[in-house]
């Protein structure tokens, strides 16, 4: 892997959060500066800075962006105690000329009192629904009921979860087969209890919330969570940031017929890494749940991939080695090492190229 | 695949110090990192990188071997199962001359080249391709011809010579020479055409030599004789394989006795030659620059030794050949495991050894993709053969997808994985960007055709709320309808006759006027059609028509409320009309009617004078 482009953030504290639209052609960052900033990606891959502004009155955790099917909108959350949503805002020509959008706050949310730690909007299928959690434990369900009047945002569920919450993952799954899903984890430090991950699933009749699953073998904080996207499988995989970095399995057990309570499910760990040797913070599933991506208290971010059999491996470290920032993007890293010197020597002769494979001895050794 | 023998790769990122923690984001083929504190405030980080992998799918050379390689894996989906032989398959591939892929692109990168650094990144990628044009040309030998004794040391023949045509350069300098046969290298070329078995250009060679040499033309007289009578196997006649087994041996002995003899001691080359004819492994190991590589050693030794090789007996001269030609303390590079595991016959070692070896997921999936068709995976014992075809393809594809162009090659990838290639289409087809209309239209094209219904709502949805955000209604109205999204299709059409009432005109008529059936996606949407339809017979005075229009307008009650005053005064005016005034009574009753209750519900509603 190699550094492909720099982009000088220009926040003046650190960024808590860098998040990709669904698309991956703008990207959203925040910062304890305050503020948040929308990048946009030009046809050439540069990234240029459209929108910059003061969102709240303390740092802000994390922020997300909606399903463009209901519009540019961004919801952010922040240790201020609020969450709040952003759409952006069609401007003069000669605005977009100069490459500037506008950001207009849509809605505060204050019923949190204290630090929101998460936000996360549901998948689309369910409409525009957006999620907190709160350190004061509690998880927010928002729903706008008209999309096109994004001012209106009505709480819909209040669920109480006990223990201070630091993250949410909705289950990405759209699939008829399985109800609304989502799972908090918590960063309660005290380790004599666990249940530190729970498992919440929506239920048709009662039009409620209900706790379906305890992990209690989690019994360290919890500092992220995330769901695998479902690919059409029947059970579902959740990856938990804690003391390590573990990955669940959790199987749906069949229902009987009489049953109105949640799913049963049967958990099971897939995998366990504590390569990074003491917390992990962020874990985050890419597109297609092929690659896991951890990153931890010794400053590196792991790449987790399963093979063919199913078992799950380190496959690369992004690791911060200090070095200044050239002034170039970078380049492939020499990708003869691998083939060595017997491919130069079996190389057919192209003219006058003895004095290239010279050097391209040099890259190998 | 099993990497469990592989640590994993370190990549270094500068402006981030070591200890520090690193956030991160996965972004479509690439992750961005940047510098953080957990749980803590500190000082302003500077810099978010965007990492992404060694794949280079921008690259110009691989676009054309993407392409190509494309081309030939459908090529091969489509052959029908009946077809037994896997010399069916074969000639389904168009095995062209490889270089060709190369070769154009060579002359393009030179000219167009910057860098010193860019040029050799396109040397390293020109290796690797070469390389994994050594291993794939190897693999058709032996797992597709899988030709029988005789025949098959004539194919790898074929294999080292397209492999190694750098003795064809240097024969040319030679030959082009004012005195070839005293030109420096001319022994070398005389002997690497040995070493390949061409004989007839070694004779040709020897000529010119012999020439120079009157004194000494009985002995290169002998040694044309020798070299003119040895046997190759002729795979379409009717000498059978024992025939040559005799004859070569026959004529392996003669040489043989040459040299006893000592016929050619007094011209060091020549016995040279003679030894190697005998298959001598001192000497062929003293050759070993000429050589270039144990493979070639390997056939060469084959070739003057063991012609009627069969494919079994192939993996132990592969092994010791490989053994004799690395001293002591070189270590077999990756690419020798490779061609050891193929000559072993062990696919699945070979696809193993490919895949730590080779970044891009490319060869590998199309090679076992190619072995499956060929029935070769399962009889290998690899009872998940057809899955782990699938799981190779599925990577290499989705590595395609993140691709602004080539994606659309992944398309015919993901259609051929039965089990996944569905879903994994599904999800990353959704997640292309739709940066124009056109764009939008060709991934709705892909979904449509394949009957992804989801998809093409979402990805019409999107165009259409982007198209309201914008302002243009015509375009929103028409993506909704594609969409089938009546409550949008509705908004929209309210949108229109705000407009209407705002401005006293329509936009985007033409849409309008030619809705067609799918006006009736929504109550709104069908009377904006039909309202328009009014304001077109009036004005085109055909008064009643448009009385009628307009009547049924007020009774199917899908007018909006906000419209009920425009749609009163719109009446007005025609109830004077003469052509109205003349229809029958009952109908004039009507309209009169109508009037009067809209008129006293509008006014229960709205404190308005009548002008009535």
């Amino acid at each position: 892997m190699f550094v492909a482009r720099s982009i000088a953030a220009d926040h003046k504290d650190l960024i808590h959060d860098v998040s990709y639209d669904f698309h991956g052609r703008r990207m959203a960052t925040c910062s304890s500066d305050q503020s948040v900033k929308v990048w946009d990606k030009s046809e050439n891959g540069e990234w240029h800075c459209t929108a910059s502004w003061k969102t709240h009155s303390g740092s802000v955790w994390r922020v997300t962006w909606a399903h463009p099917e209901f519009g540019q909108v961004l919801a952010s959350c922040s240790f201020d105690r609020t969450a709040a949503v952003w759409e952006e805002i069609v401007g003069e020509s000669n605005d977009k000329q100069r490459g500037l959008s506008h950001w207009i706050k849509r809605t505060t949310l204050v019923d949190s009192r204290t630090s929101v730690t998460d936000v996360k909007f549901a998948p689309k299928h369910m409409g525009l629904m957006l999620t907190t959690c709160s350190a004061d434990g509690v998880v927010r369900i928002y729903e706008a009921p008209d999309v096109m009047n994004l001012s209106q945002w009505s709480l819909q569920h209040e669920i109480s979860c006990k223990l201070s919450c630091s993250c949410i993952s909705w289950n990405p799954s759209s699939s008829r087969a399985h109800p609304p899903m989502f799972a908090v984890g918590s960063d309660d430090s005290n380790v004599t209890y666990g249940g530190k991950v729970q498992i919440y699933e929506y239920n048709e009749n009662t039009r409620k919330y209900a706790k379906a699953e305890t992990l209690m073998t989690v019994t360290d904080a919890v500092h992220d969570i995330a769901f695998a996207p479902n690919l059409g499988r029947s059970f579902h995989v959740l990856a938990i940031a804690t003391k390590d970095v573990r990955i669940f399995k959790l199987v749906p057990m069949r229902k009987e017929s009489t049953s109105t309570g949640p799913t049963k499910f049967e958990v099971q760990i897939v995998a366990q890494f504590d390569n990074h040797n003491s917390q992990v913070w962020r874990v985050s599933w890419n597109i297609t749940s092929t690659l896991l991506a951890s990153s931890g208290d010794d400053g590196c971010v792991r790449l987790w991939k399963a093979n063919y059999m199913d078992n799950w491996k380190c496959t690369g470290i992004l690791k911060g080695d200090g070095s200044p920032l050239t002034g170039s993007s970078g380049q492939p890293s020499a990708m003869s090492t691998v083939l060595g010197s017997s491919v130069q020597s079996s190389q057919n002769a192209l003219n006058g190229m003895s004095a290239g494979s010279q050097k391209s001895q040099h890259l190998t050794s | 695949m099993e990497e469990v023998d592989v640590e994993p790769t370190i990549t270094n990122i500068p402006a981030i110090s070591d200890g520090k923690h690193m956030g991160f984001a996965w972004g479509p083929g690439d992750i961005l990192v940047y510098e953080t504190r957990y749980k803590a405030s500190g000082s302003g980080c500077s810099f978010i990188h965007e990492i992404r992998k060694d794949e280079d799918i921008y690259s110009p050379i691989l676009r054309k071997l993407f392409n190509e390689s494309h081309h030939i894996f459908v090529g091969l989906q489509t052959i029908r199962e009946d077809l037994p032989s896997k010399r069916d398959v074969n000639a389904q591939l168009v095995r062209k001359n490889p270089h060709s892929v190369f070769y154009s692109d060579i002359h393009f990168i030179t000219l167009f080249s910057g860098t010193i650094l860019t040029l050799i990144c396109f040397l390293l990628k020109v290796s690797i391709l070469l390389a994994i044009e050594l291993i794939w040309n190897l693999c058709e030998v032996l797992f597709i011809d899988a030709a029988p004794a005789g025949s098959l040391l004539l194919h790898l023949l074929d294999w080292v010579r397209l492999h190694k045509a750098d003795v064809d350069e240097k024969a040319r300098e030679v030959l082009q020479s004012e005195s070839p046969a005293e030109h420096r290298d001319y022994w070398d070329v005389v002997v690497s055409y040995v070493l390949q078995g061409r004989l007839e250009e070694v004779r040709q060679m020897l000529v010119k030599q012999a020439n120079l040499q009157p004194a000494a033309r009985s002995m290169y007289k002998q040694m044309d004789t020798l070299l003119s009578k040895m046997p190759f196997y002729n795979p379409g006649g009717t000498q059978t394989l024992t025939e040559f087994d005799v004859k070569w041996r026959h004529w392996h002995e003669e040489v043989d006795r040459c040299l006893q003899d000592n016929s050619f001691a007094s011209n060091r080359h020549l016995e040279l030659i003679c030894k190697i004819l005998l298959g001598d492994e001192d000497t062929l190991l003293d050759h070993k620059e000429l050589l270039g590589t144990w493979y070639h050693f390997l056939v060469t030794r084959l070739l003057f030794c063991h012609p009627t090789v069969k494919l079994t007996e192939l993996h132990y001269y592969a092994q010791s050949c490989m053994t004799m030609f690395l001293d002591s303390r070189s270590v077999p590079e990756p690419l020798d495991n490779i061609l050891l595991a193929a000559f072993e016959f062990d696919i699945h070692q070979v696809i193993k050894e490919c895949s730590i070896a080779l970044n891009n997921w490319w060869f590998v999936a199309h090679l076992t993709d190619l072995l499956d068709h060929c029935k070769l995976l399962q009889s290998h014992n690899l009872h998940f053969g057809s899955n782990l075809r699938e799981f190779l393809l599925l990577e290499y594809a989705s590595g395609l997808f993140t691709h602004h162009s080539l994606w659309q090659l992944a398309v015919d990838y993901f259609d051929h994985c039965p089990e996944f290639g569905r879903v994994y289409l599904e999800l990353q087809i959704e997640r292309v960007p739709l940066e124009t209309e056109r764009k939008a239209l060709k991934v709705l094209r892909v979904c449509e055709q394949r009957q992804m219904s989801e998809q093409v709502r979402s990805i019409c949805k999107i165009m259409a709320m982007r198209a309201l955000r914008n302002n243009r209604l015509g375009s929103a109205l028409s993506w909704s309808i594609r969409a089938k999204d009546a409550a949008f299709a509705t908004l929209i059409s309210e949108r229109f006759l705000q407009d209407y009432c705002a401005k006293g005109t329509f936009s985007d008529l033409d849409l309008i006027d030619n809705l067609g059936p799918a006006m009736l996606l929504s109550d709104r949407l069908t009377f904006l059609g039909k309202y328009r339809e009014f304001h077109k017979l009036y004005g085109e005075k055909r008064f009643r028509e448009a009385a009628k229009l307009l009547l049924s307008l007020m009774t199917a009650k899908i007018a909006p409320q906000s419209f009920w005053m425009t749609l009163l005064t719109d009446a007005l005016p025609l109830l004077e009309q003469k052509e109205v005034s003349h229809q029958s009574y009952l109908e004039r009753r009507v309209t009169a009617w109508c009037c009067t209750l809209f008129y006293i519900i509008f006014k229960s509603h709205y404190s308005i004078h009548c002008y009535c």
